[in-house]
């Protein structure tokens, strides 16, 4: 009973971060830029959040300030991919082992490490917080009740307005894109921004309101996750969304599982997501769904006058 | 409005790493008028628009629009300009709708209003355009349900859409119906009197004399000569052009009678939910070219594809007499019966576009062990035979056969996939639109494989939307028309009759 109440009050905990990375992706690749830095761009929020957060002491201005310092990291990476033209998978990778590095090292240099910081309080949403089982489910911080909204927003500017339209062209076909005079690189450079900062928004989201603490890579993979969790969803934000509840609902129970007595190897407990994720990828690619939802041009850069 | 210039370049060049591919163009062309530009494949007809386009940056020389020198830094700029290309390769978002292709395309013209609002707005405008011009379209379908033919109306609406007062046109009519292309260069020209400058880009020499006040021709990226069309014959073009006079275009049926029949399609039928095809039935004989004419969209595509094992779903039997059902043939057992393929989508179905042209030219054979086994690829025996191809199908434009194949221009990519397909002899040859945006030679160049190969006893299957081609090269002509075969003719046939079974039975 306890088991099911307090493993249902720590679901968005473990989803959010999900949910906002993915999307974060998703709007960088729908661009037709693949993005593989998430883990690093998440580390530099978590970071950067906590620094804030101990600096300005104001959560609010905490999540802003790691978010736009994801974004102004990703425009190296847009460097990388827009202007220099490096292979966009190497580009990715260095791009976390960059970040990887230059958190802890500014993590242990501001002595922000292991300091802890306030958050924010818990909203109950009631009535649903009263319902039997599920309640706390509905008692969070504000960010998770946002986290609907930005998904329903982003959808809307992906799907509904001609930004929209001219970021997904620019990802399938960016020389008919560019024919009809849209900056393919301008927009795949907005895309990189615009997602670096949810993903910005994500690291923060598990150091400064879960953990409430900075720790050197503390993300621990979820980043890539996150990566699978695209291709899972077959690059829909709605898709993203419940798959991003799926992976939290697994994360949530293991440490409830822990707790509850039950014995788990640590090993096994560390390797869950990962087994989960490596799960999900072969069903995909077993099931053989729809592949044509992946954006024509994803990972290709972009030469006007080059014939492809 | 008086003949001012429209376009005018002025020694402009262009290179592309190292090949120079323009060499001091000059070109002009006048409001109200029809400007044809004719030249051999890879001359530099599409390089020179594209630079009027904004897609290329020129190297040296000048551009005038309407008499004023600009510098464009991109297509935006020429479509504010009032510029309007549409391109050899189309410039289409597949998995858009005709809608959404054709509001992307207006970026520069401002429009409020809500999204949903302004796409349906975009819809009835198209409806409208389309009619005017004699095209059937579906605003909401996706661009990759069309037909090539369907693509190249949304590309041609798109730009008349756009509002462009200088219209390029990148070889408009190759893969459109006679009809369909006299009225569409018949609208073409209503602009050009109403004072729109049109610059058509074509191999037809038919075309330039009917359509166009002016035409300049290019050679090996240089303008040769600008003439008025009304004071040549189509040979002296012809010879201008390629420098040979007219190839014979008469038909030249099989010298024998035709063999035993070698490919018997029996009932095929579509089992998707469009019903391209109704119950086909053809028997194709060896030694002997059958040509299939019809309206494009009449399920030519859909019954290339089955023939040519590209995945399409239907059902019914396609024998090969003694070999057993076509359908179940991988691609390593159609090679080794000899079935040559020449799909109509040459850089996307026949070639692999990122890689060499000697390897492309190789994949036919890699599986028969004569590049060496499967852990070693003997590269200098594949560029040898490649060598030698390119120079036996006089493949043009090759700077080095380590080059990527998608650089090739349209006709000199064909000739790379029939030297292909064409190594050992086929006994059965499946063609779709073989001659289409090739110049006069090469065409030629073409037919006389096809002929060649029909007169060694291989059964030859031209499905072709240009009636002129399937006249002058089958030996029998089928009709086909909402998915099935609806009327058969033996040569020499009634032209006439053929064109009104084309079009009845719709
Ligand atoms: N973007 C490019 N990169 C490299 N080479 C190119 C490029 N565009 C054109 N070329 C080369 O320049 C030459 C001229 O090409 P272009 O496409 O202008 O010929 P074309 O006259 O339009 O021929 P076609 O009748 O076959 O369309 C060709 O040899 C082609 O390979
Ligand atoms: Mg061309």
């Amino acid at each position: 009973m306890d088991l099911i109440t307090s493993w249902m009050g720590n679901i968005p905990e473990f989803a959010v971060p999900f949910a906002l990375a993915a999307l974060g992706l998703i709007i960088t690749e729908k661009s037709g830029v693949l993005a593989l830095g998430a883990e690093g761009l998440m580390l530099v929020g978590a970071v950067i959040g906590v620094g804030a957060a101990l600096t300005f002491d104001n959560t609010a201005v905490a999540l802003a300030i790691a978010m736009i310092a994801a974004s102004i990291v990703s425009l190296l990476f847009a460097l990388m991919v827009l202007v220099m033209r490096i292979n966009q998978v190497i580009s990715g990778l260095v791009l976390v082992f960059f970040c990887q590095g230059l958190t802890t090292l500014t993590g242990t240099l501001m002595g922000w490490t292991n300091q802890p910081v306030s958050g924010l309080g818990s909203i109950a949403l009631w009535p649903l917080s009263e319902l039997p089982y599920v309640g706390r489910f509905f008692i969070q911080n504000i960010v998770v009740y946002l986290v609907p909204l930005v998904f329903v927003f982003s959808v809307w500017a992906l799907n509904r307005t001609t930004h929209g339209l001219r970021l997904r062209a620019v990802g399938e076909n960016p020389q008919a894109a560019d024919a009809a005079g849209i900056s393919v690189l301008g927009y795949r450079l907005a895309a990189i921004v615009i997602g670096a900062a949810l993903i910005g928004l994500a690291g923060a989201f598990i150091a400064v309101l879960s953990n409430k603490l900075w720790i050197s890579n503390m993300t621990a993979g979820r980043g890539w996750i996150a990566v699978a969790l695209v291709i899972f969803a077959r690059w829909s934000p709605w898709k993203a969304l419940a798959g991003a509840l799926l992976f939290g609902c697994i994360e949530a129970l293991i440490p409830q599982l822990a707790a509850s007595g039950i014995k788990l190897p640590q090993y096994f407990v560390f390797m869950a997501p990962y087994a989960i994720t490596l799960g999900v990828m072969v069903w995909v690619a077993v099931s053989k769904r729809d592949i044509s939802s992946q954006p024509g041009a994803l990972g290709a850069p972009f030469i006007r006058e080059e014939r492809t | 409005m008086s003949k001012q210039n429209a376009i005018q370049l002025s020694g402009v060049s262009k290179t592309f790493d190292g090949f120079k591919a323009l060499s001091d163009a000059d070109f002009t062309a006048k409001w109200g008028e029809v400007h044809a530009l004719l030249g051999e494949n890879g001359a530099g007809k599409s390089s020179l628009m594209n630079i009027v386009a904004g897609l290329y940056g020129p190297e040296g020389g000048s551009l005038f629009i309407d008499d004023n020198p600009v510098k464009l830094k991109g297509p935006k700029e020429a479509a504010k300009m009032g510029i309007g290309m549409v391109h050899q390769h189309f410039k289409l978002v597949m998995p858009f709708t005709v809608a959404e292709n054709i509001l992307l395309n207006l970026g520069h013209i401002q429009t409020a209003g809500l999204y949903r609002e302004r796409l349906r707005r975009v819809s009835d405008d198209i409806r409208a355009m389309a009619k005017r011009i004699g095209f059937e379209i579906d605003p909401d379908t996706r661009v990759d349900q069309l037909s090539i033919a369907e693509q190249q109306r949304v590309e041609i609406l798109k730009v008349l859409l756009a509002g462009a007062k200088v219209l390029i046109l990148d070889e408009p009519t190759a893969v459109l119906t006679e009809e369909e292309a006299e009225r569409l260069l018949t609208t073409v020209q209503g602009f050009a009197r109403e004072g729109a400058a049109v610059i058509l880009v074509t191999h037809k020499m038919n075309d330039v004399l009917r359509y166009a006040d002016q035409v300049t021709i290019m050679r090996a990226g240089r303008t040769v000569k600008s003439l008025k069309p009304d004071s040549v014959s189509v040979d002296e073009l012809i010879r201008l052009t390629v420098g040979e006079s007219a190839p014979d275009q008469s038909a030249t049926p099989g010298e024998r009678e035709p063999g035993a029949p070698y490919l018997q399609v029996k009932g095929l039928t579509s089992t998707g939910p469009l019903r391209a095809l109704n119950n086909l039935n053809l028997t194709l004989n060896q030694g002997e070219i059958y040509g299939l004419a019809g309206v494009g969209g009449n399920g030519q595509s859909e019954l290339a594809n089955a023939l040519m094992g590209i995945p399409e779903p239907v059902e019914g039997q396609m024998e090969i007499v003694g070999e057993g059902d076509l359908a179940d043939f991988d691609a390593a057992r159609r090679r080794a019966i000899g079935i040559a393929s020449i799909p109509a989508d040459r850089y996307g179905a026949a070639l692999a576009g990122p890689l060499s042209i000697a390897d492309n030219y190789a994949l036919g054979d890699i599986h028969s062990g004569r590049y060496g086994p499967f852990w070693y690829l003997k590269t200098r025996a594949i560029e040898a035979d490649a060598a030698e191809a390119v120079r036996q199908f006089d493949v043009q434009g090759v700077r080095s056969l380590k080059q990527k194949a998608a650089l090739l221009s349209g006709g000199n990519a064909q000739k790379l996939v029939i030297a292909r397909e064409f190594k050992h002899p086929p006994r059965l040859v499946l063609a779709h639109s073989p001659s289409r945006g090739l110049d006069v030679k090469a065409t030629e160049a073409v037919r006389d494989r096809l002929r060649a190969a029909r007169d060694d006893g291989a059964a030859v299957l031209l499905i072709s939307e240009d009636l002129d081609e399937v006249m002058a090269m089958a030996d029998r002509i089928g009709v086909m028309s909402a998915g099935r075969i609806v009327a058969e003719f033996s040569q020499p046939a009634d032209r006439q009759a053929i064109g009104q079974a084309m079009v009845n039975h719709v």
